[in-house]
């Protein structure tokens, strides 16, 4: 699976897609991959306040909780409803379907900084374990 | 740190395991290659898994100068009655420390007249040896530490006996639940083939050589013999959820060093009329008193999953308890706990909060086991 170029990356494997004013929010491939089965998505509800480099949520596995960091700051407009259902959607389509969040974004020169999928990809391939094609 | 590594270490990492550190075992948590935890768990449910248990420790108690030495050890160190045990027989039993709780849960084998295996928890092998050492040396027995020497693989499942029958000339469907054998296993000779296992499923524990060659030649062989019933390779992941539905204590959760055998609800294992053994004056004291806390299963009724550690709330908020032991139950398609609360709260159905993170989320007490295999018609057996 790719990453895509349009996105940005934080070092906690979170993506966001940041499009004028509003942003979208996911977790990275290789952060789905690292989890195992998804199970339980816990997502912060619209008109709720995220803050950059702060957890906004949860993703567990069978094993482990996650959290999730938010990548840059705001206010969250609507949260991915069919997660609750089928979290199973976080391993199979990370960067597409299983968006966690879309926020109005309170500062989008906060997203300046992070990595872009270039730079993600040798971010992980560092980590000692690439991404499968 | 460095971390212990199974005669399988190699073979998992090559097989692309994702590895855990488990009480210092560098050990595979699950297998992308098998479909994850879930699919694992659901294999060993519907068919078969292998696991590599080889981080379980094994302590041998045989006969000292004169017969009679060694059982006399077992029964003055180990809360069952291995009296009871014909040969080739095992039984679960414990180790407790003078004032009735756990040094670790063991499965003893009664090898011989006077010769029995203990095999004992992965995180607690130092301190086992130790305390068996220590505590035997008043009686006429030699005790042995075979931990390195085996690897053990738990081939676990409703198709388990036919995956190790393929293996052996031994006649499996001899060997009822909790008995064991000695056969030629892979071409090695008398290797223990028991009928034990952690998982609830019916299901065979092998020991053999713990050398690389052979260890993986024998897991090669296990796996193709497996190959026609789906088998998969399985990690401690599929382990703990297997277990947890099956409510097979944990050490270090259920049981432990400050919980009494009254409390973790093994009092069937533990046969006070037996005879003196350590514990048994404290647990005799004990069980007059009404015990403070007991273990429940929990199901979750609001959205969440109940994990290890989180506190236990009573309606009104009030700290009660905790859960030893949380996890999804892939079989259940629910979220599930067991845990220690006051008796007062352990009547089936009763509604309790679980802590989870800055939530309380209702539960409700339910029957354990969680789950419980459906057992083929079988020539009925003395339980031990």
């Amino acid at each position: 699976m790719g990453y895509p170029a349009s996105y940005r990356y934080t070092k906690d494997h979170e993506w966001i897609d940041a499009k004028g004013g509003t942003a979208t929010i996911g977790i990275t491939d290789y952060a789905q991959h690292e989890l195992g089965d998804v199970v339980f998505v816990e997502l912060p509800k619209p008109g709720a306040k995220v803050e950059k480099g702060k957890s906004f949520g949860t993703v567990e596995s069978v094993k482990a909780v996650s959290e999730i960091y938010a990548p840059a700051s705001g206010e969250v407009l609507e949260a991915n409803g069919q997660l609750q259902n089928k979290p199973e959607t976080i391993n199979s389509d990370p960067h597409g379907a299983a968006w966690l969040i879309r926020i109005k974004l309170s500062n989008p020169s906060e997203t300046d900084g992070l990595m872009d999928a270039v730079a993600y990809e040798k971010y992980i391939a560092q980590k000692g374990e690439g991404t499968s094609a | 740190m460095e971390l212990r590594k199974t005669p399988l270490n190699a073979l998992h990492r090559k097989l692309g395991a994702k590895m855990v550190n488990f009480g210092g075992w560098d050990m595979p948590v699950e297998y992308p290659s098998s479909g994850g935890l879930i699919a694992e768990h659901k294999a060993v449910r519907g068919g078969v898994g292998v696991f590599d248990v080889s981080h379980m420790g094994d302590i041998r108690i045989r006969s000292g100068k004169t017969p009679g030495g060694a059982l006399a050890a077992v029964q003055h160190i180990c809360m069952n009655d291995a009296s009871k045990l014909a040969i080739g027989q095992a039984q679960y039993s414990a180790m407790l420390y003078p004032q009735g709780t756990f040094v670790d849960d063991v499965i003893v084998h009664r090898l011989g007249e006077d010769d029995f295996l203990l095999v004992i928890n992965a995180g607690t092998r130092e301190k086992d040896v130790s305390w068996v050492r220590e505590n035997t040396k008043g009686f006429d027995c030699v005790v042995e530490d075979l931990s390195d020497a085996y690897t053990q693989l738990a081939i676990q499942g409703p198709r388990a006996v036919d995956v190790v029958q393929k293996l052996t000339d031994a006649n499996l469907s001899a060997i009822k639940n909790y008995w064991f054998t000695h056969e030629t296993l892979c071409g090695l000779k008398d290797r223990l083939i028991a009928r034990t296992g952690y998982t609830g499923e019916d299901g065979f524990e092998i020991y053999v050589p713990g050398d690389v060659a052979t260890s993986e030649r024998v897991w090669n062989a296990v796996m193709e013999a497996g190959r026609e019933f789906g088998i998969v390779p399985c990690g401690l992941g599929a382990r703990n959820t297997l277990r947890l539905e099956a409510k097979m204590a944990l050490y270090g959760h259920e049981i432990s060093e400050t919980i009494s055998v009254w409390e973790a609800g093994l009092d069937r294992y533990c046969k006070m009329d037996k005879g003196e053994f350590i514990g048994r004056a404290a647990l005799a004291k004990l069980s007059s008193a009404a015990p403070k806390r007991t273990l429940v299963g929990l199901e979750m009724i609001d959205r969440g999953i109940a994990r290890d550690g989180y506190r236990i709330l009573d309606l009104a908020g009030v700290e009660i308890g905790v859960v030893t032991s949380g996890s999804p139950s892939p079989t259940l398609g629910k979220n599930i706990a067991l845990a220690y609360v006051p008796p007062e709260f352990s009547a089936i159905g009763t509604t309790l909060l679980v802590e989870i993170r800055s939530q309380q989320c209702k539960a409700q007490v339910v029957t354990t086991p969680f789950y419980k295999r459906v057992k083929k018609p079988a020539a009925p057996q003395a339980a031990t």
